[in-house]
């Protein structure tokens, strides 16, 4: 053997090692084990909820037209009013946003980059997926049977006194709980003990720190929410006293459960989405990330710190003025991390030389509009303002800015970014970048409206407003269709990708992780043998190659074994 | 069925050549070595018994949360809970926690025979605990010691008739014949299932099916074990159950003095009339001097609430002026005396049961995970270098068993 370790291009994958296409028919995916076809039948899963919420999104905006209310009407409109943007937000909460990113690009994602065959529990990991599927009947047959007018958040006592199908819904969220626990703990367990020899923990791609720390709070935060919403069962069917006032329970005790796990919930949503930006930010600026300890550690302690701040939800509550001063301490202490990856991010794209390919498109957008989302936080976490704001769109602006400004962004980001990989062909970046730009324009047309909205006092969850607020609110609504537009622009760029994109290049932008390490799609096993590791950011030995029009590898030859001591290698060769 | 040995040879390979496609049968493909294996599965399951107490400490919570508004509900009410059957119950679980963990020492020493009689026992004893638990369960639906939803408790008649429940109650008839037939209800299922595996055990014996028979065979003692359980608690509880109705009589007839203020629910409340005035009054005085002290926490709003309404309270009946924002009526005031009735007791019948109930269910999820060890062990499918599963298990099944340690002083020792 050779000393030079160059990972030189893998080539293109055969079909019988092509994982898409190694074995074939339906059983061989419903049976599936293999966590990269596993992560495809989320991302699947998962756009067809992003799907189904967003045009009931569009429903709301498109009700919002006229102040009296435009899409719905009749003696009823006010009622579809409510169970449309409840389903709206439980559809997107529980059933896109959570498993979004960890879930499809992660399943995907995690072991490719640890250079590992799979996840450490296979079987686990499929039956996260079914029980995903599972949640989202229960939620769908919530909407059919006798809808959902609750909000997401289910407060009591409104919750056990609707007679909308709320144990249906609350059933569907507690099984998708298991489905996020379960998909975290593999993960946690994945990270740990997978590992290939050479990747300490400092070694590892951000994106796998991220991945960590999400599943640190999914492990920790969702089991919460699952007693939540089985004592919320209990109450409506047996009237246990907890939380129904009724029957001398409480209803702010509800609300301090819900919250403490909903808020480390959304940095479920956010922290994964941070690691794709760093790995998006990194390799499109062609640069050693600026700051690595900073963001890893940033990761986890956002996961920690983000238990000690549900309280902020409940200023206006009736907390003890005590209470409410501590939350909103600590509330402020959380946005300190989040600005270290930010300020680390720019440090990275600062003199590094940027292409501004689809996902660096996106990533510009997320560090944009997170700034905006993070910022906005730290109005509703102080108190006298939050007083004001508190239930107005302001609020709703906020977590849209973190949400979809944030979250989807990334998420959009990053499956451009892995695209290529997850199914070997490449899009059109012209048009990519169009709706990378459609998306942006639309998505502030929509939301920067709203925080003025509700800085002058418009109250969220209203089927109806005061003709003054009229403007606004039809501004919001051409940003939504605008948005709507992107976003189906987008699809269609990556479905036109699968009929006529170009063959995809094992490594097409230069990235130094792993992943890029394996042919495009990548084989069934992954790696053959655990992959060398090296520094997941250092890009000096990959070049652009331009007649080829693809990166390779120009690593110089590294020996394997010290040269004090040359004899015994060739011994065994 | 020290007989059966066809499946444990091949699972014997040892994979001394450490290579990628020479995995034991027992060994999963991605993974490179027992060891990683293990230690994989050694971290899930922590991770998960993790989520299993984060999954009751809400239940924890809420409990702490009430006690601390309510001390004297969960003071008189924990006396329904019999002491006796309790602690049966703890030292059956701790038992079982002893045999999980011998079972798990037999599996790495490879003693088959004892693995499999470990395994049994620890699922017998887990039988015995839900027998015991049917006799308090029914007990209690009998005598409408329930959620607030449903609680009829009447101290003069505590064990109504089915007819009694409708009338006075207004339960319909077959939820009053549930509540006073419950018992039959719950053994139901466990004697399905003993007839299910005796029949199984029959046929496997004609077929001469030996693996299967040897399955059956333990299983059947396991599903008497619950009928065995039944057996010790009804001897237990009907020694115990009057006495323990009497001695809240005694201690807590106080509890009853202001009975017919909350109990507004019921119309006809004919047994509002009962009177227990000579029974010792709570010291009402000492009580204010408690709820003063956590009103001056400034955490606890709601007991600073309920004294603020008690002050104007008092203050209105001797004619003062209230100040505005002070709400007299919260209702709390006056019910908080009110032990015995639908709003007060009720809760604490509330989270007894969300309590007690999850936690079966867990047992009963234990039973299921413990029947598959117990067949796989059959097959003979650990051994010394693959015992993870037996492992596992048992690490949860301690876990169910400290919640329960948890529980049984929680509920019912302190007073
Ligand atoms: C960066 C620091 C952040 C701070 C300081 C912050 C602060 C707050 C505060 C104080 C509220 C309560 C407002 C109210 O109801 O009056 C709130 C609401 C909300 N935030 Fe944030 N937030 C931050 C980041 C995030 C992130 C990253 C996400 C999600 C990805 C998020 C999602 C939400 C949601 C969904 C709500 C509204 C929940 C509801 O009432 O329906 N926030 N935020
Ligand atoms: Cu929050």
């Amino acid at each position: 053997m050779s000393t030079a370790i160059t990972s030189r291009d893998p080539g293109y994958p055969t079909d019988r090692e092509n994982y898409l296409t190694n074995s074939s028919g339906i059983l061989s995916w419903i049976f599936t084990l293999d966590h990269k076809r596993i992560g495809l039948m989320y991302l699947v899963g998962v756009m067809t909820a992003f799907a189904v919420g967003g045009l009931l999104a569009l429903a709301i905006r498109l009700h919002l037209l006229d102040p009296e209310g435009w899409m719905f009407t009749g003696a009823e409109a006010n009622n579809i009013y409510n169970q449309v943007f409840t389903l709206h937000g439980a559809i997107m909460v529980f059933l896109f946003i959570i498993p979004s990113i960890p879930a499809a690009l992660g399943n995907f994602l995690v072991p490719v980059m640890l250079g590992a065959k799979d996840v450490a529990f296979p079987r686990l990991n499929l039956s996260s997926f079914y029980l995903w599927c599972f949640g989202a009947i229960f939620f769908v047959s919530a909407l059919f049977s006798s809808g959902l007018d609750t909000g997401w958040t289910f407060y009591t006592p409104y919750s056990t006194t609707t007679d909308t199908s709320v144990i249906l819904a609350t059933l569907g969220a507690f099984i998708l709980g298991f489905s996020s626990i379960f998909t975290g703990l593999n993960f946690i367990v994945t990270i740990n003990t997978m590992r290939p020899p050479g990747m300490t923990w400092f070694k590892m791609p951000l994106f796998l720190w991220a991945t960590y720390a999400t599943s640190i709070i999914q492990v920790l935060a969702t089991p919460v929410l699952g007693i939540t919403l089985l004592l919320l069962i209990a109450e409506r069917t047996m009237h246990v006293g907890i939380f129904d006032p009724e029957f001398n329970g409480d209803p702010v005790t509800y609300q301090h459960f819900f919250w403490f796990y909903s808020h480390p919930a959304v940095y479920i949503m956010i922290l994964p989405a941070f690691g794709i930006i760093s790995e998006l930010i990194s390799v499109h600026s062609h640069k050693h990330i600026f700051g690595y300890r900073f963001i890893a550690y940033s990761s986890i302690a956002i996961a920690l710190l983000g238990f000690l701040v549900w309280g902020h939800h409940m200023f206006t509550s009736g907390m003890s003025s005590l209470t409410t001063i501590i939350f909103s301490a600590l509330t402020f202490t959380v946005s300190v991390p989040s600005a270290i990856k930010v300020f680390n991010w720019l440090a990275t794209m600062y003199k590094g030389s940027i292409s501004l390919t689809t996902p660096m498109c996106y990533a510009i957008s997320f560090i944009f509009l997170f700034t905006i989302g993070g910022l906005t936080g730290l109005f509703l976490g102080t108190l006298a303002t939050d007083l004001h704001l508190h239930d107005t769109y302001f609020v709703v602006a906020h977590f849209h800015y973190v949400m979809v400004g944030g979250t989807l962004i990334a998420f959009l980001g990053g499956v451009f970014h892995w695209w290529p990989k997850m199914v070997g062909k490449m899009y059109n970046e012209f048009h990519g970048r169009i709706a990378s730009l459609l998306v942006f324009l639309g998505f502030n047309g929509t939301f920067l409206p709203q925080f003025v909205l509700g800085s002058r006092g418009m109250p969220r969850r209203y089927a109806t407003y005061d003709p003054e607020f009229a403007f606004l609110h039809q501004m919001s609504t051409y940003g939504a269709l605008l948005l709507g537009c992107g976003l189906l622009y987008a699809f269609i760029v990556l479905m036109a990708s699968l009929a006529k994109g170009r063959r995809a290049p094992a490594n097409p932008w230069g990235g130094a992780t792993l992943e890029w390490a394996c042919t495009s799609p990548p084989p069934y096993y992954n790696f053959e043998r655990p992959p060398v590791v090296g520094d997941p950011y250092d890009f000096h030995n990959i070049e652009w190659d331009s007649q080829e029009e693809k990166y390779i590898s120009t690593e110089p030859e590294r020996k394997l074994v010290p040269e004090e001591q040359p004899a015994e290698v060739p011994a065994h060769h | 069925m020290a007989t059966i040995d066809s499946h444990s040879s091949e699972s014997e390979t040892h994979d001394e050549h450490g290579h990628d496609h020479d995995h034991p049968a027992w060994l999963a493909h991605h993974f490179d070595t027992p060891e990683q294996q293990f230690d994989s599965g050694k971290l899930g399951i922590w991770l998960f018994l993790t989520t299993e107490i984060l999954f009751f400490s809400g239940m924890f919570c809420a409990y702490a949360m009430f006690r601390m508004l309510r001390p004297e509900v969960f003071e008189g009410c924990s006396q329904f809970l019999n002491t006796k059957l309790g602690a049966i119950n703890t030292g059956v679980l701790l038992f079982s926690s002893l045999t999980m963990a011998w079972a798990v020492r037999c599996a790495q020493t490879e003693e088959y025979k004892k693995l499999v009689v470990m395994i049994a026992s620890t699922l017998s004893c887990a039988m015995v605990f839900l027998g015991v638990k049917s006799i308090e369960y029914s007990h209690k639906w009998g005598m409408g010691l329930l959620p607030p939803g449903s609680y009829f408790y009447d101290e003069a008649n505590p064990h109504p008739t089915a007819q009694q429940i409708v009338d006075q109650h207004g339960f319909s008839e077959s939820t009053a014949y549930f509540l006073t037939h419950s018992l039959y209800y719950l053994c139901a299922p466990f004697a399905l299932l003993l007839i299910g595996v005796f029949a199984w055990l029959v046929w496997a014996k004609v077929t001469d099916n030996k693996f299967q028979y040897a399955c059956a065979k333990p299983l059947l003692v396991v599903c008497l074990s619950f009928f065995g359980g039944v057996g010790l608690g009804m001897v237990l509880e009907s020694g115990g159950g009057e006495h323990t109705v009497a001695h809240v009589d005694g201690d807590h007839g106080a509890a009853d003095a202001g009975h017919g203020h909350a109990d507004h629910e019921h119309a006809e409340d004919a047994h509002a009339a009962e009177t227990h005035a000579a029974a010792p009054a709570l010291d009402v005085e000492s009580d204010d001097v408690a709820m003063e002290l956590l009103a001056e926490s400034d955490l606890n709003t709601g007991a600073k609430a309920m004294l603020e309404a008690k002050q104007a309270q008092t203050a209105m009946a001797s004619g003062q002026v209230v100040p505005p924002g002070v709400e007299a009526d919260m209702g709390i005031a006056t019910v908080e005396k009110d032990v015995q009735t639908k709003r007060q007791a009720g809760v604490f019948f509330g989270i007894y049961y969300c309590m007690t109930g999850v936690h079966a269910i867990h047992i009963l999820a234990g039973i299921g995970v413990l029947v598959w060890l117990l067949i796989r062990a059959i097959r003979h499918d650990f051994n010394r270098q693959y015992f993870g599963p037996v492992d596992y298990v048992g690490l949860y099944w301690h876990l169910v068993d400290l919640i329960w340690i948890y529980l049984f002083p929680l509920l019912y020792l302190i007073r």
